[in-house]
């Protein structure tokens, strides 16, 4: 095959595509990766770190070779004499004392950079948002619009996301891989973190600090979506109110809510019987004590996840299962089954209970 | 002993005398019975640690997986992590402190032996309360860092962070008093003519371990009061609703826990030292800089605990700190990992089962440098923390790191310690299946951390890529435990009379504890030997011009060694008391306190009083005291 022929030419282009077709799907294979980060923080310490990746593999293959010629090379043979007894080599060792030096300094310099760049917020107006770590789930809440929500992170692409970070119970730790590092969240005390979403999508992240028997159940899911599609978000997200939001949202027109946390509840009473009994037996069961179904001005210090919008989330008990009718039903009335530990009681409830609390929920969407 | 010194057996009339059965055991203040101790009790606890392991893999199988509770599987990895660190590898380094270095510094025995008893006893202790809790279903579940606010009683109100916090204080008393002992032994009892610098490098790298011993206990110790003050006094020491606030524990938790790690490698270097001359029949390559970055990685690993904290949000100042101090410690370990090569390079290699699993060491070690160097690159630290690459890098530091050089030290001085040469056969089918085991089970980790797998997680969802990986894991922990029952049956087939007595030097060592018989006497040197060089045997091998012949002993009559003691274990045993009083406290009152403390002094006061030496009769054989 001559280089510079069509047919060779085509193989080439063959080979790139099939390249270029493995790529993303290997990022598909892999959505929680650090190796593929879609975010300026994430890009950021990956560079430094592939940088320190190829390092690693040229000493590695340095060092292991000399170890592994040697092993071969001086292989010891019945009848050898006592070889040389040599006691060291000073050049030599200061030699293999000032390289290693050097290639850490030239490791370090590209990592002190990254760590001021990280540690300094991108200038630009930044999108605030609250995070606050629970056993087992996150809530978020977003100061400028007066917003609360659960385990469903939305974010507009391209527009630095700065987050305030705290904790009510233990430590957790914030990770999107995608987009940024870990940072901790505490009780008491502050964190901070940011990042920009570079790319829409809907992103799975987790709880990464220890925090209990549910630890493991503890992801959430990022949505980064362009600017139009986060505000209409917004505004939907706003109708979700104890009053009705001023101005009104178009969308929200027909469903005025006028209580707090019954407000949501009257919206779709009116579709199907099981959606209205379900509705009666949120109220009824105990369930609006610790979840509340208003996003806007919601009550703080609920112990359960917001579930305004909960019909519309992919998925369900911090990120335990897929918000499907089924398992939404499940987990209301097995919640010790899916998530052992958790605080939300099993309240004894039947299937048909069950389903009609689903069926409601699926509607506060 | 007492009874053999003619006309003196009446002072020590009421003390025990026995040589073998139980009670000789029991009241042991030899130390290499005490090292056996350590070492049996310590691979039946390594054992423990592997079989949770085992189910700790069986569950990540699959995704999904409903092989153990959550919590089962909580009290599994912190009990898991708990006893690899605290009740297998550093007891199984105390095996060897014990056996090996009085006979390396040609020593009778250690400076204190019966604080050398209590030091086992306690540990002992300390490793039964520790996993006392799995049969109450309430073993530790908070992982073994123990991050505050989760071990407050609001969060943790079950015994299961009593029994951690109880058991790692009294494995810390255990430490503390070993340490002092040690440190004390090589500083005081090393034979005429062996200097600082012609001590062997396993000495040398223990006496480095117990300096840091020393150091770095106080710490947790002291973390561990404000603990339990927290948990049983109503103090805010970690509880941030009372003003207290979680990250001291952190701090505190990691003074003591970076050093730790080198805790865990400084005695494995040690090890690998002795073997790879010996093996290559070559002497260790740049001794002097063997012995000063070893120091320095102790120095500078006080210097770095931070960098398991770089998700807490130090700010920039405090990351370049941390993370240029890390980097720093890669110098001097690299240094050591050039000169273990320099020491193979131009030697003759004796391909004997010790040095494969040395050489594999110096292979794996490398590896878990470079990630640790990874680690070191703060920004990205953020991505790779609490994640299975995590994981990765300290299994291949502390199993590939240190349980390859530990398993080394066991094939090479177990001649020495129990007169038999391991089979080799089996000795190489244990060095392979645990070399590929190994690597099968833990370098898939480097991959399926940064897909993004946290530590610590009892499941995880199909979807993310974590199976396939998670699949291979499992199957190279099986193999490991494989490595580990040919090892068994490699140590049972010997003693069942298979194996030869070996004579004194079987592999032509290059220290003292090879030119006296296997296994030795009670006083180890009928005479201290008088040394000149480093390695000191190969010179007086070399100035008979040969190997030396079979050593032979006296009766031992007139050497001065310490009377056997079952004080020791008495007040081990009131130490005991003492914390599960404090521990049952809430329950029972002040009760198990006042028996607990009233043994520990009455064993204090008694081990005090008691008669501890037998007295000279004959200079004859020259004490070297």
């Amino acid at each position: 095959m001559i280089p510079g022929s069509p047919a060779g030419r085509q193989l080439r282009r063959l080979a790139l595509a099939l390249f270029l077709a493995l790529l993303p799907a290997c990022q598909a294979e892999y959505p929680q990766s650090v190796l593929h980060p879609k975010g300026e923080f994430a890009r950021i310490t990956d560079a430094v770190f592939m940088q320190t990746v190829w390092w690693a593999v040229l000493v590695f293959v340095l060092v292991q070779g000399a170890l592994l010629y040697a092993m071969y090379r001086f292989r010891g043979r019945p009848g050898d004499a006592e070889p040389d007894q040599v006691h060291g080599n000073t050049t030599l060792e200061i030699v293999w004392t000032i390289i290693p030096a050097v290639i850490l300094a030239v490791i370090a310099v590209p990592t002190v950079k990254a760590i001021f760049k990280t540690n300094e917020m991108p200038s630009g107006k930044p999108l605030t948002v609250e995070v606050i770590g629970h056993q087992w789930w996150w809530e978020f809440r977003y100061p400028a619009y007066q917003l609360t929500t659960a385990n469903e992170l939305h974010v507009p692409v391209n527009r630095t996301i700065h987050l305030k970070m705290g904790s009510a119970d233990v430590l957790h730790a914030f990770w999107v891989p995608q987009f940024a590092g870990k940072r901790d969240v505490f009780p008491n005390r502050e964190t901070r973190l940011w990042f920009v979403a570079e790319e829409p999508g809907n992103y799975p992240a987790q709880c990464t600090e220890f925090c209990g028997i549910q630890h493991g159940k503890m992801a959430y899911r990022v949505v980064a979506s362009q600017p139009a599609e986060f505000d209409a978000w917004v505004a939907k997200m706003r109708t979700f109110a104890a009053a009705p939001p001023a101005p009104p949202a178009p969308a929200a027109k027909d469903t005025v809510r006028t209580t707090s946390v019954g407000a949501s509840l009257q919206r779709t009473a009116t579709q199907d019987p099981a959606v209205a009994e379900g509705q009666k037996l949120f109220l009824a069961k105990g369930c609006a004590g610790c979840h509340s179904l208003v996003a806007l001005n919601a009550p703080k210090g609920m112990l359960g996840p917001n579930l305004a919008n909960i019909g519309a989330r992919s998925w369900i008990a911090a990120g335990t299962l897929e918000n499907t009718d089924e398992n939404l039903a499940y987990w209301i009335r097995e919640p010790q089954l899916v998530k052992q530990g958790v605080l939300m009681p099993r309240l004894g409830l039947n299937e048909t209970e069950a389903k009609s609390i689903a069926a409601y929920l699926r509607t506060i969407r | 002993m007492a009874t053999t010194v003619l006309g003196h057996e009446t002072h020590a009339a009421a003390a025990p005398s026995e040589k073998t059965g139980l009670w000789s055991w029991l009241t042991t203040v030899d130390h290499k019975r005490i090292g056996i101790l350590y070492g049996t009790s310590a691979f039946i606890f390594f054992l423990i640690g592997g079989l949770e392991a085992l189910i700790i893999r069986a569950q990540l199988f699959t995704p999904n997986n409903n092989l153990v509770s959550p919590d089962f599987y909580n009290q599994l990895f912190t009990m898991h992590g708990t006893t690899m660190i605290f009740l297998g590898v550093m007891p199984l380094s105390a095996m060897f402190f014990n056996y090996m270095i009085p006979l390396q510094i040609g020593a009778r025995d250690v400076a204190f032996p019966r604080l050398n008893a209590f030091s086992y006893w306690v540990f002992l202790a300390g490793g039964l309360l520790m996993n006392a809790g799995f049969l109450v279903n309430a073993a530790p579940n908070q992982g073994w860092f123990g991050y505050a606010n989760l071990t407050s009683r609001q969060y943790s109100p079950g015994l299961n962070v009593d029994f951690w916090l109880f058991g790692l204080q009294v494995l810390g008393v255990a430490s503390l008093a070993a340490a002092v002992n040690f440190f004390v032994t090589i500083i005081n009892l090393r034979a005429p003519g062996m200097k600082l610098m012609r001590m062997p490098m396993f000495v040398w790298m223990s006496f480095i371990t117990q300096v840091l011993l020393l150091l770095a206990f106080p710490v947790i110790t002291v973390a561990l009061i404000f603990l339990m003050f927290d948990r049983f006094f109503g103090t805010h020491f970690y509880i941030p609703s009372g003003g207290g606030d979680p990250i001291l524990w952190q701090h505190l938790f990691w003074i003591f826990g970076h050093p730790e790690v080198y805790i865990l490698v400084l005695p494995a270097f040690g090890i690998i030292s002795e073997v790879l001359p010996v093996f290559s029949r070559k002497p260790l390559f740049g001794y002097a800089a063997m012995v000063f970055s070893g120091a320095f990685i102790a120095f500078v690993g006080f210097g770095v605990w931070s960098h398991h904290m770089f998700a807490t949000g130090m700010g920039p100042i405090a990351d370049t700190f941390f993370a240029l101090a890390t980097m720093l410690i890669a110098i001097p370990t690299g240094v050591k990992i050039f000169n273990w090569i320099g020491t193979v390079w131009g030697g003759s290699i004796q391909y004997r089962t010790p040095m494969y699993f040395a050489l594999a060491f110096i292979g794996m070690f490398i590896i878990g440098g470079l990630s640790g160097v990874m680690h070191a690159v703060a920004p990205h630290d953020l991505q790779q923390t609490d994640t299975y690459f995590v994981v990765a890098h300290f299994h291949y530091v502390l199993f590939g790191g240190s349980i390859f050089a530990l398993t080394a030290g066991a094939y090479y001085w177990w001649p020495k310690m129990f007169g038999r040469v391991l089979d080799e056969g089996l000795g190489k089918l244990h060095f392979w299946l645990m070399f590929i085991g190994f690597n099968l089970t833990f370098f898939p980790m480097h991959f399926v951390g940064l897909y993004g797998m946290p530590r610590r997680v009892y499941t995880y969802h199909a979807g993310l890529g974590f199976d396939i990986w998670n699949q291979m894991e499992t199957v190279g922990a099986f193999i490991i435990m494989l490595a580990f029952l040919v090892f068994l049956y490699n140590m049972v087939k010997t003693h069942r009379g298979a194996g030869t007595k070996t004579p004194a030097d079987p592999w032509n060592g290059a220290t003292l504890e090879w030119s006296i018989s296997s296994p030795p006497p009670e006083w180890n040197f009928d005479t201290t030997p008088q040394v000149h060089s480093r390695d000191a045997l190969w010179e007086f091998k070399r100035e008979h011009g040969g190997m030396l012949p079979e050593p032979t002993h006296g009766t031992g009559a007139g050497i001065h060694m310490p009377n056997p003691s079952y004080w020791p274990l008495v007040t081990a045993f009131g130490l005991l008391l003492l914390n599960l009083g404090i521990m049952f406290s809430p329950k029972t009152g002040p009760w198990g306190i006042v028996v607990g403390t009233s043994v520990l002094f009455f064993g204090f006061f008694q081990w005090v009083f008691e008669k501890g030496y037998s007295e000279f009769t004959t200079p004859a054989h020259g004490a070297h005291h």
